[in-house]
Formats: C-alpha cells, sequence, structure tokens
C-alpha cells in the first residue's frame, strides 16, 4: 500500500502540471472575486473565507476525473480488481485519494493563506481557514472518488464529475467555511464545526472509498 | 491445482456473446482460446480472472489450498495493455507491480534480464517501441508469483526473437507446475497445448463451441 | 420453508419483465381512475375549506405544495429502494423502477420549489428565501439531476443502472447530514424569523382536505411511475431487438461472402 501511494504520488508530481494548474485555477478564482464584488476591503475580509472555501472546493475538483480514467485506460485498474483480495479494493480506492490530496490540494491548501491576504483576513481568520482546509479537503476528495468511480468509463466526464458531486460536497462547505469565521467573528463558535468538519472527513473517508470501489467493480 | 469451467456463458453490454463452453486445465498444462474476432475471447479472459461476471455456469480453482483460493487470487492477468505508467521509469513500474501484488519471485532486474531489457530499466516506459512495452509487461509475469496466468494476445507486437523467448517462459512456468489460458490468433510454440476455439454467433444462434483435446 | 420458496417464486414471476407489463396494462385504468377521483375530492375539499385568517386565499396553495414535497422525499426513498434491489439482488425491475422514477421525482421536485416560491411570494414578500426547508429541497432537486444526468450518460443500460443506484446510496446516506448541515447554516445567518409552516397546529379542517389531496398525488404518482416503467421495457425491447437486426445483417453478409 505504501508502494501504491509513493508511486501515485510520484506520478502525480511527475506527469503533467496538475497541481500547477490546480493552484493557478485558485488564483484566478480568488482574484476575480473583488473585480465582481468591489474592492470593499471589509466586505472582502467578512467574505474571504467563503472565498478561500469555494476556490479551493473548485479546484480540488479539477483533474479528480483522471483518478481512475488513467488507471483504467493503461491496464493498471484491472489488476488493482484483480488483487481485491490481497489488498481491499476500498483501501486501495482510500490510499488513491490520499495520494492525489497529497500532489493536487495539499499545494492548494499551502498556497490559502498567501490567498487570503488579498482577501484582507487577519492573521487569526488565514491560520483558521487553512486549517479548516487541511482537515476538510480530504473530505471533498473522498466524495470525489465516489463520482470519479461512477464516471470511470466515460471520455469526458470531468464536468459530469462536478456536478455530481457538488451537491454532496455542501455540508463540507458549510462547516468548513462556518469554522473558520467563527475563528474571527466573536460570537460564533469555532470548535463545534471545526470537530463536525472533522467528523464529515472521517464519515467520507469510509463512505467514499467504500461507493467508489463498488462503482468501479461494477463498471464493466 | 486443477482450473475447471463448467457450462459458462459470457454477456457483454446485455448480449450473450457465448454460452455453454466447458473446459478444465490442470497443472502443467496450457490452454489456447482460438475463434475470430468477436467471438468472446476477452470476455471469456476477463470473467476467469473476476472483473466480469460469468452470465451463467461455474468456475473452480480446487488444490489451490489457503495460498491460492481462487481464480482471481491465483491469476497474472496480461490484457490488451500493459499496466505500465508513461511517466515512470521501466524499473520504477516493475518495482511498484512486485510490492504490490506480493509473492515476490524473480528480482526486477533478473525479470529484465530476461525479457531482453536489462540495459533500459532506467527510461521513463513512455520512450519504449510497442515491443519493448509488451516485454516489459511480460516482465511482470516473472516478478511476482502467480499460478495462473491469464494472456490476452500475450504476443501482439512482439518480434520473432521475442517471441520465441516468451515460448521458452512459458514452457518454464508450465514445468514447474503453472497453468496458462491465452487467448491469441498466433501460434505460441506450445507443444501439446489444448485448443478452445470458439465460434461467432450469426443469426442471433449460437454457433457449436467444442472442444479439442 | 415451503412458504419462503413460494414467496421467491413469486418474486421471480413479478421480476419476469412479461408478467410486469401485462399486470401494469391491468392496473394502470384503475389506479389512473382512483388517482383522479380522489384528487377531485381532495382539491375540492381544499376549496371548500375556510381561509386562512392571516394568509387568506393563499394557503389553498399548500394542499399541492405539501403534497409535492412529501412525493419529492418519498420517490428518492422509492428510488433507494429500488437502488438496493440493483445491488443486492440484482432484479431486472428494479433498475428499470429506479431510472423511471428519477425524471418524475426531479418534477415533483421542482414543482414542490416553484409552489413554495409562489407561495413565499405573499408570505416574505420575496420569490426566494434561503430558508433552511427550501434550501434542502433544492439541494434535493440538485441531487435528481444528477442522477438523470448520469444515467443518460451513460449507453450501457446495466452499467448505468448500476451507476445511478451507488449515486442513489450515496445521497441517501448523505441526505439527512445535507439537512442537518443547512439547518445549522440557516440557524446561523438568519434567525429563525421567516414563517414556517409547522406553527402550532393544524385545524381539522384544513388538515382533512390535504391528507386527501395528498393520497391523490401519491396515487397519481405510482401511476406515472408504473407507465414510465413500461415505456422503459419497451424501449429496452425495441433496442434489443435494434442490435438483434443488426447482427442477423452482419450473419447474412458473412454468409454471402462464404458462398
Amino acid at each position: 500500500m505504501l508502494a501504491l501511494y509513493v508511486r501515485e504520488v510520484r506520478l502525480g508530481i511527475r506527469a503533467g502540471s496538475g497541481a500547477l494548474t490546480g493552484v493557478l485555477f485558485f488564483l484566478a478564482v480568488v482574484a476575480v472575486i473583488p473585480f465582481g464584488v468591489g474592492p470593499d476591503l471589509n466586505l472582502l475580509a467578512r467574505i474571504g473565507p467563503a472565498i478561500l472555501w469555494i476556490g479551493a472546493l473548485l479546484a480540488s475538483l479539477l483533474g479528480l476525473e483522471r483518478l481512475f480514467q488513467a488507471d483504467r485506460e493503461d491496464g493498471s485498474l484491472d489488476l488493482m480488481l484483480i488483487a481485491d483480495g490481497r489488498h481491499m479494493l476500498a483501501l486501495t480506492v482510500f490510499v488513491k485519494c490520499l495520494a492525489h490530496w497529497t500532489a493536487n490540494v495539499l499545494p492548494l491548501v499551502a498556497v490559502a493563506p498567501l490567498l487570503g491576504l488579498f482577501m484582507n483576513m487577519p492573521p487569526a481568520g488565514l491560520a483558521a481557514a487553512t486549517l479548516t482546509l487541511l482537515v476538510g479537503t480530504p473530505a471533498i476528495t473522498f466524495i470525489g472518488a465516489v463520482g470519479a468511480a461512477l464516471v470511470v468509463a466515460l471520455p469526458r466526464g470531468g464536468l459530469l464529475v462536478s456536478v455530481l458531486i457538488l451537491p454532496l460536497s455542501i455540508p463540507v462547505l458549510i462547516f468548513g467555511v462556518a469554522a473558520s469565521r467563527g475563528a474571527v467573528a466573536e460570537p460564533d463558535p469555532f470548535l463545534p464545526a471545526f470537530l463536525i468538519l472533522l467528523a464529515l472527513t472521517l464519515f467520507f473517508a469510509v463512505i467514499g472509498p467504500a461507493a467508489a470501489a463498488l462503482a468501479l467493480r461494477n463498471a464493466d | 491445482m486443477r482450473l475447471a469451467a463448467e457450462a459458462l456463458s459470457g454477456e457483454r453490454g446485455g448480449e450473450v456473446i457465448f454460452s455453454d463452453t466447458s473446459f478444465a486445465v490442470a497443472s502443467g498444462e496450457a490452454l489456447l482460446v482460438k475463434g475470430p474476432n468477436g467471438a468472446g475471447k476477452t470476455t471469456l479472459l476477463r470473467i476467469l480472472a473476476g472483473l466480469l461476471r460469468p452470465a451463467a455456469g461455474r468456475l473452480a480453482l480446487t488444490g489451490g489450498g489457503e495460498q491460492w483460493p481462487d481464480i482471481r487470487a491465483a491469476c497474472h492477468y496480461l490484457g490488451h495493455f500493459n499496466a505500465m505508467k508513461t511517466a515512470l521509469t521501466v524499473e520504477e513500474n516493475l518495482v511498484f507491480w512486485q510490492r504490490f501484488l506480493g509473492q515476490a519471485q524473480t528480482t526486477v532486474s533478473e525479470a529484465l534480464e530476461t525479457v531482453g531489457l536489462e540495459d533500459i530499466g532506467y527510461l521513463p516506459f513512455g520512450y519504449l517501441s510497442t515491443g519493448q512495452r509488451r516485454r516489459a509487461a511480460i516482465a511482470r509475469l516473472l516478478v511476482s508469483h502467480r499460478p495462473v496466468w491469464l494472456l490476452d494476445e500475450p504476443t501482439a507486437g512482439l518480434d520473432r526473437a521475442s517471441e520465441g523467448r516468451f515460448a521458452e517462459l512459458m514452457r518454464g512456468h508450465l514445468r514447474e507446475g503453472g497453468m496458462i489460458v491465452a487467448a491469441t490468433h498466433l501460434p505460441l510454440g506450445l507443444e501439446g497445448a489444448r485448443e478452445l476455439a470458439m465460434g461467432a454467433r450469426r443469426d442471433g444462434h449460437d454457433a457449436p463451441i467444442r472442444s479439442t483435446p | 420453508m415451503s412458504e419462503t420458496a413460494n414467496l421467491t417464486a413469486r418474486l421471480t414471476a413479478l421480476a419476469n419483465p412479461t408478467r410486469f407489463l401485462a399486470l401494469a396494462g391491468s392496473l394502470l385504468p384503475w389506479l389512473g381512475g382512483a388517482a383522479v377521483l380522489v384528487l377531485v375530492v381532495g382539491l375540492g375539499m381544499a376549496f371548500a375549506a375556510p381561509e386562512d385568517y392571516q394568509q387568506g386565499i393563499t394557503v389553498r396553495i399548500m394542499y399541492i405544495h405539501v403534497p409535492f414535497a412529501w412525493l419529492a422525499m418519498f420517490c428518492y426513498t422509492l428510488m433507494a429502494a429500488s437502488a438496493l434491489g440493483t445491488l443486492v439482488w440484482r432484479h431486472p425491475l428494479a433498475d428499470v423502477a429506479l431510472k423511471a422514477a428519477a425524471p418524475i421525482g426531479a418534477v415533483f421536485t421542482a414543482l414542490a420549489l416553484v409552489t413554495g416560491s409562489i407561495w413565499g411570494k405573499p408570505m416574505w414578500g420575496t420569490w426566494w428565501v434561503w430558508d433552511a426547508r427550501l434550501t434542502s429541497v433544492f439541494v434535493l432537486f440538485l441531487m435528481y439531476l444528477g442522477i438523470i444526468a448520469l444515467t443518460r450518460a451513460l449507453d450501457d443500460q446495466s452499467r448505468a443502472a448500476r451507476a445511478a443506484a451507488i449515486l442513489t446510496l450515496v445521497g441517501f446516506i448523505n441526505i439527512p447530514i445535507i439537512k442537518f448541515s443547512v439547518d445549522w447554516w440557516n440557524t446561523l445567518h438568519q434567525p429563525a424569523s421567516v414563517f414556517r409552516l409547522d406553527g402550532p397546529t393544524i385545524h381539522p379542517s384544513l388538515l382533512w382536505p390535504l391528507l386527501i389531496s395528498a393520497v391523490g398525488f401519491t396515487l397519481l404518482f405510482l401511476a406515472l411511475h408504473l407507465m414510465a416503467m413500461r415505456a422503459e421495457i419497451w424501449r429496452r425491447r425495441v433496442s434489443a431487438m435494434r442490435r438483434m437486426s443488426a447482427r442477423a445483417a452482419e450473419g447474412k453478409l458473412a454468409e454471402g461472402r462464404a458462398s
């Protein structure tokens, strides 16, 4: 399993520029917001966490459809399905999700504080937003795995993946933004929302790979 | 060990492609699946590998003990695709599969030597020619031990010399008590291998399928 | 022992699409007739019911809005049950049921949203409020559309059916979470100032017409669902026949070449 993780991360870094494209997309999304809502720094500081979260959510959907498609096209997926008895398929999917997250989503989390500065967010808000992204974005990858597995046979399934999983990722978005806002806006609580976010990630870490494994097994 | 299929039928996209196919392969035996395009050779191999469900019939691997409970656990599957990543080197690809599949047999460098790729193991897989890619995929069969080899057009893209070398590899695998089920148009150079002829359907009726000993 | 065998046999008999078609054909007129009858009675009672002292005539939209919202959830539950049937028992009718129900469910959900919005205009002074209930139903609507998009995108029938079944089940597991998080989000952003239906109590004079029209719409839904299932089975037969004739043509060609 460690071998799989290493291979996937290596592929993510070496093959193409998925992570870089994702970061650029994130940057572009965050950069266009002030043009839309105006340069009012107070307003930007207020909606900052939401913008960071929505940008990261959309950016982490990029490239998700390749999660299993690349393996299907070169035959690796067949071997992973056959190896089910040795490495449970859901676990294989889980490791692939972790590797995908490491290679493609972790860079987004890393640049989030920088982009938060554009949004005039206070240091505490930056830290909270980054922390919630760190904890919450794996959940999006795990749900995304279900979508990626469902459209694995479709040549252009990328858009469909987003359509399928955006409604399901609403809870993650709600609690991610609520927690990062709670850290700065006084009456709102940080810890409850943060803990629920953590619980959501753990929940999707189970449901996502299990459903994705089921979908992959039925994809043929 | 013995692999037996009884009255197997397979379907693709809701259509029955072949039906009532029975055969058995014992240790040290090879079965060549022959037939025209669309006869269901690939479907049969995928059913054997557990990638597809048979529409009817039974499949069993007996005598494998705890280590090889079913065909899926006991097989190497070499399909149309090589299951290698073009961005990784040949060695990295093989090391990954060896660790992922377990049951290490020969080392990666020995396997590469056997298929004649020992000098280019450091190259990314994407730089290899079609024949070299196929040989790298064949090296995967060697790095991990599996008693059953399911081969789908294994010699596609190989030249004469490599074909001969691959035939030698298969003979070695059979001598050690392995089994081979191969779908192929071309002769594989396996003497005494049994053949399973699969017929294409016409007019929606099943052509007779016979197994010649 | 014999009873379970009997039950299995009966289920298998029902699984036979031909048997199902015959049954659906004889059931449909009765179901449709009953739906029309109950709806006429229910809606008639609704118009005879007293007006609300606060909301006036607009309260009457409740008699269709609430059944639509109920059916939006009922249909999704039915789809989740069919999804289990597809994945666990590989029941051939289950995926037909799932595929046929999705567009009907989407329409009922859309109607619930539209009637809710029309009702909301005089109540809230605006067409749309990000009220917890409306928002949850809106997310449900998006999920329906996702399932429909997925079934349309895959052309292999059985593959599409299993993919849709998995998506439906994942969505079903998520519905409580979405509902909970939308409620949380709503209380965080809007202190409960909006009008809510689940006020103190509903007077019996309003409740009876509501229940009857809910039953009527449910019957209507069942009739539509049976009809859609029948159409889906016929559609599959037509495509199977087309594929067979394509094959037959190829066979003739091969024979011509051989001779």
